[in-house]
């Protein structure tokens, strides 16, 4: 059955159909949802995705691994590092490449300063959508100071293209460590907790989100959930602690779990809470990576023309939104036979597919701001 | 426990429904009667000392003489990634759909279907997800040639390069 | 302004008869010049809404046009007039040109009953307050037609719940006021400031425990007649979707938006009249002040000042506070807010009638709840010298950049 006959059928019936249309003054991207109404109560929001499918993955069948790397930008532009960092890996296991020390460490510095970036902006933006507007943009205004650092990094703002197949593409310019440290002491536990005196406490927003759109544990393992969302219905499962990858063994912290901090296990606030705990956690971590930061190379001696063994990989890190995975399959050419990349949004927009049945409009945009999701990651 | 150790319980336990393990890279594979499938997933995912429980992605890769799905499965308990192939017509590629097994492979197994043409039996929704429900054609196999239009608007582009 | 009309009268020597017509005259005069007045006061606190919201955001807001950009707004407003005007194909054209102005001219009213001072009010009405609250009751109208003509599901959902909001409001509204009108006596606007005092502990909020209650149901409930946050869903969660006013551009939608910042100074000049003592001086007559014209400049300078303050919280409101689902808000309405006003309206009857008999009663508790409001806006304080203090970044005081 195809769309045109759920609309057909839809407006034939008691319900009204309203339109989400593609563009909605939201932070979440391109997405549509066609939404079955009874008033004010949901029956069913059908997302319809596909606005911003560019065919990254056919891209890839043509393009030579080491040119393929601005491409994982796209993927997820909020956290793009971990696009890389997910693709380059895939790649390395596929040659057998072993990275020096000092680039795992940059790769992880990298990879925490962006997980600080993303976290600020899904939980600012869900702020905003529940009406919220100035601890927005006190997240951006910390986020600056990220892109700033970033910048002196490796140029970009947004997207980096910052590493490469054995390493990563430069090393850390004079300053970058102190500013990094600057930032660090102001961020944590400054910054967080005026943010949650701010709004994470408040009260209205606690009710807005405590108990809507409750995901179970096995529900969201079902689902195929992974990330914030899943850690926040009480799974604890993190891949940089479970299938540690890059120098996260040597490196201490915690993971954070929901625990129906205000409301049930696994609702919106939980994800949102998890969010913020997972952003001092990153910052633990970063003060760590500072600290251990060895001396070496930053990138291994890698073939100048990239053309792995005939094989299979599955390169995965922790990305702020998930599981972000390439599975990579090579049959001994220069560019890959097939790359997959599996994201966290696509999962989570299975979820809120599921799960807006029952929530009330305004429920809806809570869902919606919670799973965190962005449109490149699902429609890549 | 490695993925080794999973295929041999795995052969064991379903002697010819699972091949051998194969591949030359990291990540090895196993090969399962497209019949079959479901089944090894139910037991994938039911017994408690592997506990398979997360469909990380189903994906086709198109060899020339073949379609290939290919099912990633992450298990929370022993840690570990493992990959189950099914093998397919080329020109009819058809198996039986898991999302009753995992609920996560609904719109898996639909990109799968919009991209590659792989029809899944028993799906309930299955529609076409990232590209428009008019569209022709399954991109990602290796023999796809694009429309030139689509509702009158051209596909290709004149190359800018050589125009005075 | 009669009085004013009989002095104009006299001073040009009219017979008579015609004091009608000169008394036209001069409220029409008046009119003009409260038209203006709101006029400005919405175009001014648009500007300086965006600067104070800009600068709790960490940024700085307009100040390029005019100096610190206080002509912003005329910029904005001759933008608005010059835009092209839309009427959706679809919609209903007569209802949908027609459906600014019911929501305008409610609040405009207001400023019939509304003082400035002792002496300078458009007509000081013995049912003030049924008036006030009975004409605010016309923007519903105008938000249900506004929300139907234009033809979208969601503009008839977001004016369909604006409606549903501001109906269920107006009776906790008109309760709390009631609270109030049970010790004074009287409906009237200019009654009730003069029942009260210039000094705070003879304002009317700290007479009783139960108007001090009332305060803060009265105030609430404006906020959520006027659409404000938190109360705002009709018109921003919209913002993810549409709201009533979406479908409507330029001039039109100039006149949704005057009508709310007017509405800011209405329930700013409401609150301080019936709660926080009008323009009384502290230790002034009000006989003295409707005599002299310094004392009443003085007299209206306060009003003014206390409007101001009122008007700057319910800014500080929209900019930290999210919104409240349709359901919450309601409940709040009919579970919490009318019994509350109810039993606050039974209280206050037997707490004045007590006062009537034992006149110290009536001091102790007003000192006793100033003290309670200074102890609360003590705390405020001090949260706010811990939160300067505590974050790295050292407090902008420079507030004009």
């Amino acid at each position: 059955m195809n769309l045109q006959d759920i609309i057909v059928e839809a407006e034939g019936g008691q319900q009204m159909l309203l339109n989400m249309g593609p563009q909605h003054p939201s932070t979440h991207g391109v997405i549509r949802f066609l939404v079955k109404a009874d008033g004010e109560v949901i029956s069913e929001a059908i997302p319809v995705v596909g606005y911003l499918h560019r065919g990254i993955e056919k891209i890839a069948e043509s393009m030579p691994y080491a040119g393929f790397i601005p491409f994982t930008d796209r993927v997820d532009y909020l956290a793009a590092m971990f696009c890389n960092h997910a693709f380059v890996t895939a790649v390395e296991k596929l040659l057998g490449l072993e990275v020096p020390r000092r680039a795992e460490y940059l790769r992880v510095i990298a990879d925490e300063m962006n997980r600080i970036a993303s976290h600020l902006i899904a939980v600012g933006s869900m702020a905003m959508d529940i009406g919220a507007y100035t601890p927005f943009l006190h997240g951006i205004r910390e986020r600056e100071i990220i892109n700033d650092l970033t910048e002196m990094l490796c140029g970009g703002r947004l997207t980096y293209n910052y590493m490469r197949i054995g390493g990563v593409s430069r090393d850390l310019p004079d300053g970058f460590l102190k500013r990094l440290k600057g930032f660090l002491d102001r961020f944590d536990p400054g910054f967080i907790n005026e943010f949650n005196r701010l709004i994470g406490g408040n009260e209205i927003l606690v009710r807005r989100c405590a108990h809507v759109a409750t995901i179970g544990a096995d529900e969201a393992m079902d689902m195929g959930l992974a990330g914030p969302n899943l850690r926040a219905s009480g799974v604890s499962w993190d891949l940089r602690r479970d299938m540690p990858y890059s120098c996260y063994p040597d490196l201490e912290f915690d993971v954070p779990v929901g625990r129906g901090f205000r409301g049930s296990l696994g609702d919106s606030y939980d994800r949102f809470m998890v969010r913020i705990l997972e952003m001092s956690q990153s910052a633990r971590l970063l003060r760590q990576a500072i600290e251990k930061l060895p001396d070496g190379d930053i990138q291994a001696k890698a073939p100048r023309k990239i053309k792995p063994p005939a094989g299979e990989s599955y390169g995965a890190v922790e990305s702020a939104r998930g599981e972000l995975g390439f599975y990579l399959v090579s049959d001994g050419g220069e560019t890959p036979l097939r790359l997959k990349i599996r994201t966290g949004s696509f999962s989570a927009m299975w979820a809120i597919h599921r799960k807006s049945a029952g929530c009330m409009l305004a429920d809806l945009v809570v869902l919606l701001a919670s799973a965190d999701i962005v449109a490149p990651e699902i429609d890549r | 426990m490695n993925g080794e150790a999973i295929y041999e319980q795995l052969r064991d336990r379903f002697p010819d429904k699972v091949s051998e393990t194969r591949g030359q890279g990291p990540l090895k594979c196993v090969y399962v009667k497209p019949e079959a499938i479901e089944e090894v997933l139910i037991a994938l995912r039911d017994q408690e000392t592997l506990g398979f429980r997360h469909l990380s992605f189903i994906s086709g890769i198109d060899l020339k003489e073949a379609i290939e799905v290919a099912y990633g499965l992450i298990s929370y308990s022993l840690k570990v990634l493992i990959l189950l192939k099914v093998t397919l017509d080329h020109e009819n590629p058809t198996v039986r759909t898991v999302s009753h097994i995992f609920s996560a492979a609904n719109w898996h197994e639909r990109e799968t279907f919009d991209l590659f043409g792989v029809k899944f039996e028993g799906h309930p929704d299955l529609r076409r997800l990232l590209l428009p429900e008019d569209w022709k054609g399954h991109p990602l196999r290796k023999d796809y040639k694009e429309e030139p239009f689509y509702h009158e608007m051209p596909t290709t582009r004149e190359p800018l390069l050589g125009r005075s | 302004m009669n009085v004013y009309a009989q002095t104009l009268m006299e001073w040009l020597k009219v017979p008579e008869a015609y004091l009608v017509y000169v008394r036209i005259g001069v409220f029409f005069v008046y009119a003009l010049v409260a038209l203006t007045f709101g006029a400005l006061f919405a175009g001014v606190t648009s500007w300086y809404e965006r600067r104070v919201a800009a600068r709790m955001q960490s940024r700085i807001g307009p100040n390029r046009v005019g100096p610190q950009g206080i002509l912003q707004w005329l910029c904005d407003g001759v933008k608005c007039f010059l835009k092209e005007d839309l009427v959706p194909k679809e919609a209903d054209r007569p209802l949908f040109r027609l459906a600014p102005y019911p929501v305008f001219i409610g609040i405009v009213s207001t400023f019939v009953v509304l003082p400035f001072s002792a002496t300078v009010v458009g007509s000081d009405l013995n049912v003030g307050l049924v008036y006030l609250i009975a004409i605010t009751a016309l923007v519903v109208a105008g938000i249900l037609m506004a929300g139907w003509s234009s033809n979208s599901k969601w503009t008839l959902l977001g004016g369909v719940r604006s409606a549903a909001q501001m109906v269920s409001y107006e009776i906790p509204l008109a309760l709390s006021l009631l609270v109030v009108v049970v010790p004074a006596g009287t409906l009237s606007l200019q009654g009730l400031i003069r029942f009260q005092g210039g000094a705070p502990w003879n304002w009317l909020v700290f007479q009783s425990p139960m108007t001090f209650v009332a305060f803060f149901l009265f105030f609430t409930s404006a906020l959520a007649e006027g659409n404000r946050t938190p109360f705002d869903l009709p018109e921003a969660e919209s913002e993810l979707v549409a709201g009533y006013n979406t479908e409507y551009s330029g001039l039109r939608f100039l006149f949704f938006f005057f009508a709310e910042w007017m509405n800011l100074y209405v329930i700013g000049a409401i609150v301080t009249a019936v709660f926080l003592g009008g323009w009384r001086i502290p230790g002034v007559a009000w006989q003295r002040q409707a005599g002299s014209p310094l004392l009443e400049l003085v007299g209206f300078a306060l009003y003014l000042a206390k409007s101001l303050v009122v008007v700057n919280v319910i800014i500080w409101l929209r900019w930290t506070l999210p919104r409240l689902r349709i359901d919450q808000l309601m409940k709040m309405c009919w579970k919490y807010f009318v019994p509350i006003g109810m039993v606050s309206i039974v209280l206050s009857m037997l707490f004045t009638a007590l006062v009537t008999a034992v006149p110290l009663l009536g001091r102790i508790t007003s000192i006793g709840l100033l003290v309670l409001g200074g102890l609360i806006g003590a705390a405020l304080l001090r949260r706010t010298a811990y939160a300067f203090s505590s974050f790295p970044d050292k407090p902008y005081f420079k507030w004009m950049v």
